[in-house]
């Protein structure tokens, strides 16, 4: 937790500092500040804003530790003078303004934002674990597409689910916004990837196991045959007929069949093969191996400077893979990061948002 | 309108199964009575049928049937008493596997169907071929006619009534623009016919004849030997006008030297219990013959008597 401690002190000895406004303040100069602070005889006031800080902790963590909060407003309830000398103690996100004839702290735009998120970051997760599974990659495809976010949610959803349950949510898009998935996907998706994604999430995959080797060979040797010849003349391999063709027509266990062969047969995996072309590496990783692309999707909520669509992938990976695969997730992020899945998220997550995902996760 | 005739007293399936049987036995086989029988029941009789005669004879009733007949015969008593969604998925696997520009039966599956059938017929498939039809479509179809087919067949459109027209127009306009510059295997046009909903495209091709003075179709002429053009064209009156589309097929079948048993029979078993009654008005109002005379001409024997049981006749 040490973010939330660097904010408190970093704050107190804003007018100092002049640094820009920064919402992860550098460590360093946060614990001198502290040390600085302890001695003198506000230490009891750093305390408490400290505390209020780890409230609000949300920027940098995820959610919002309620209990801090409630605590904080019945303590200093009565008392606008502690929650003035808070806010100004607290100059990243909130400034000095004056108008109408006094100086007031107003908050900062951003810091509202932030904050608006981080209090939602709860109820989204709690409604979204209460909606059928079909609705909830409906709304999902659905806001990528209308937000112009980055595909990755759309191959996400069209390769990890299962064949029938990536039809349910085919139905429950037809049932919600009164088009096709692949209406969609092809009218709003107009660079290379569209045939590749569209094609992705049309498809109604064999589930069985049967598997023919020999294919699996057979397409494998073109797909090395297609990465050779694009690196040859710099094509894109996102609009080759046969990648489209083969990632999104076989069943799964076919093109891990294929996917190994190609191994075996390169040295290198298609996954390597595929660099610099994101929305290939993910499709071949969800199809490959779902539990460790969620891992990654997981770690990646928890870094520094992780923006608000690698966030929302923290509850919506656990919301929707909590009663999948959570099992193999945990053990690929353990095998993958080196920490136990609930330690990381308890270590990040705060408050109710928190317990929430814990919960989903399980022991 | 379907022409299946179902007697009103329907015998019990344990007497249908035993008097198919008899049918079996013994030298030579009853082909009157499996007409009798199988022609006069529908689909969930059927069913019903194939499931009684394994449980009471220990084999599939499908087997027995292609080791007592032969033939076009053959081919339109399995391909009728097979149930709706196997039929098609029968129907696409021999097309995806030996593919030709002319062929049809994709795009009539593809276009023909509701959403919930065409997906009945995929999941069909996977039962039955242990793949998926979009992969072997995919994989023995080639070039545009690939382009086109694999996205036609892999669609689960919305089945709803609501239209938004003015995406109708905008996309009337696309279609134009694309066909006026011969980019008939363009993405625009490919993606519009096989991902919009049926209402949509419907208000789409009207709203290209309002606003240019005559149907799509019309635009689709350039080369009468294009086979890629007649696809679109198909297409196109599969969603708008199925009834005259079916009855083309069938008078193109029945016409000239010889007969196209394959498509005759594709025709007649896959819309018998459908829209067959208005396929023959349409054939009547066309040809100003009964669709009846018409097969009774060209066919003969067992064949004959079964497509004439499926249209009605008797």
């Amino acid at each position: 937790m040490q973010h939330l401690v660097g904010q408190a002190s970093s704050n107190s000895s804003s007018a100092a500092s002049a640094s820009p406004v920064r919402l992860r303040p550098s460590p360093s100069s946060r614990r001198d500040q502290q040390h600085r602070e302890r001695d003198a005889p506000a230490a009891a006031m750093a305390d408490e804003h400290q505390e209020l800080a780890r409230a609000f902790s949300g920027m940098g963590g995820l959610g919002v530790d309620e209990a801090a909060v409630v605590s904080a407003v019945g303590r200093w309830r009565r008392q606008p003078e502690k929650r003035t000398q808070f806010r100004r103690s607290f100059p990243g996100f909130f400034t000095a303004t004056s108008g109408g004839g006094g100086v007031m702290e107003r908050c900062e735009d951003e810091y509202v934002r932030q904050l608006e998120a981080e209090f939602a970051r709860f109820k989204d997760a709690a409604v979204l674990w209460a909606m059928h599974p079909w609705e909830r990659d409906a709304r999902w495809a659905h806001h990528v597409l209308h937000k112009a976010h980055p595909p990755a949610v759309l191959v996400e959803v069209a390769c990890t689910r299962a064949a029938d349950d990536l039809l349910g949510a085919r139905r429950a898009y037809h049932a919600l916004y009164h088009r096709s998935l692949e209406e969609d996907v092809a009218y709003r998706v107009r660079d290379a990837s569209a045939a590749l994604l569209v094609g992705l999430v049309s498809a109604y995959r064999y589930e069985g196991t049967r598997v023919s080797e020999e294919l699996a060979k057979e397409e494998a040797k073109a797909l090395a045959a297609a990465v050779k010849s694009a690196s040859a003349t710099g094509a894109k391999l996102v609009q080759n007929d046969l990648v489209v063709r083969v990632l999104a027509t076989r069943s799964k266990p076919q093109l891990r069949a294929t996917f190994r062969i190609y191994k075996e047969l390169n040295g290198k995996t298609l996954e390597e093969d595929f660099a610099g072309e994101l929305c290939l590496q993910e499709a071949v990783k969800c199809l490959d191996s779902p539990a460790r692309y969620f891992g990654e999707l997981i770690n990646g909520a928890f870094k520094d400077g992780a923006d608000k669509q690698a966030k929302a992938a923290l509850t919506r990976v656990v919301v929707s893979r909590s009663e999948a695969d959570m099992e193999e997730i945990k053990d690929a992020y353990a095998k993958q990061f080196g920490a136990k899945l609930t330690d990381a998220v308890a270590k990040n997550a705060h408050g109710h948002y928190k317990d929430a995902l814990l919960a989903m996760i399980g022991k | 309108m379907a022409t299946l005739t179902v007697p009103h007293a329907v015998p019990p399936v344990a007497e249908d199964c035993e008097q198919l049987r008899k049918a079996f036995q013994g030298w030579g086989t009853n082909e009157k009575l499996i007409i009798t029988i199988l022609a006069h029941r529908d689909a969930a009789q059927r069913r019903a049928i194939r499931r009684g005669y394994a449980e009471k004879y220990g084999e599939e009733l499908l087997r027995a049937l292609t080791d007592e007949i032969h033939g076009k015969f053959e081919r339109a008593v399995i391909l009728w008493t097979l149930d709706p969604s196997e039929r098609d998925a029968e129907l696409a696997y021999e097309e995806a596997k030996k593919f030709h520009p002319g062929a049809r039966a994709l795009v009539e599956i593809a276009c023909t169907r509701t959403p919930a059938q065409l997906l009945a017929a995929k999941q069909a498939y996977h039962d039955r071929f242990k793949r998926s039809l979009e992969e072997d479509v995919a994989a023995h179809v080639t070039g545009d006619f690939r382009k086109l087919l694999v996205p036609l067949v892999s669609a689960y459109r919305y089945d709803g009534p609501e239209v938004n027209t003015s995406l109708a127009h905008s996309e009337a306009k696309i279609l134009h623009a694309k066909i006026h510059d011969k980019a008939y295997s363009d993405d625009e046009i490919i993606r519009i016919l096989s991902t919009r909903s049926k209402a949509q495209l419907l208000a789409t091709f009207n709203n290209y004849n309002d606003q240019f003075s005559h149907p799509i179709t019309k635009d689709l002429k350039a080369d009468p030997k294009d086979e890629f053009l007649a696809t679109l064209r198909a297409i196109i009156r599969c969603f708008t006008c199925p009834d005259r589309y079916y009855e083309k097929v069938i008078r193109l079948s029945l016409g000239g030297m010889g007969t196209d048993e394959n498509a005759l029979t594709r025709v007649i078993t896959t819309r018998a219990e459908v829209d067959l009654k208005i396929i023959k008005e349409a054939y009547q109002k066309r040809n100003s013959v009964p669709l009846e005379r018409a097969v009774a001409k060209d066919t003969t024997r067992d064949y004959e008597d079964i497509l004439l049981a499926l249209l009605g006749a008797e």
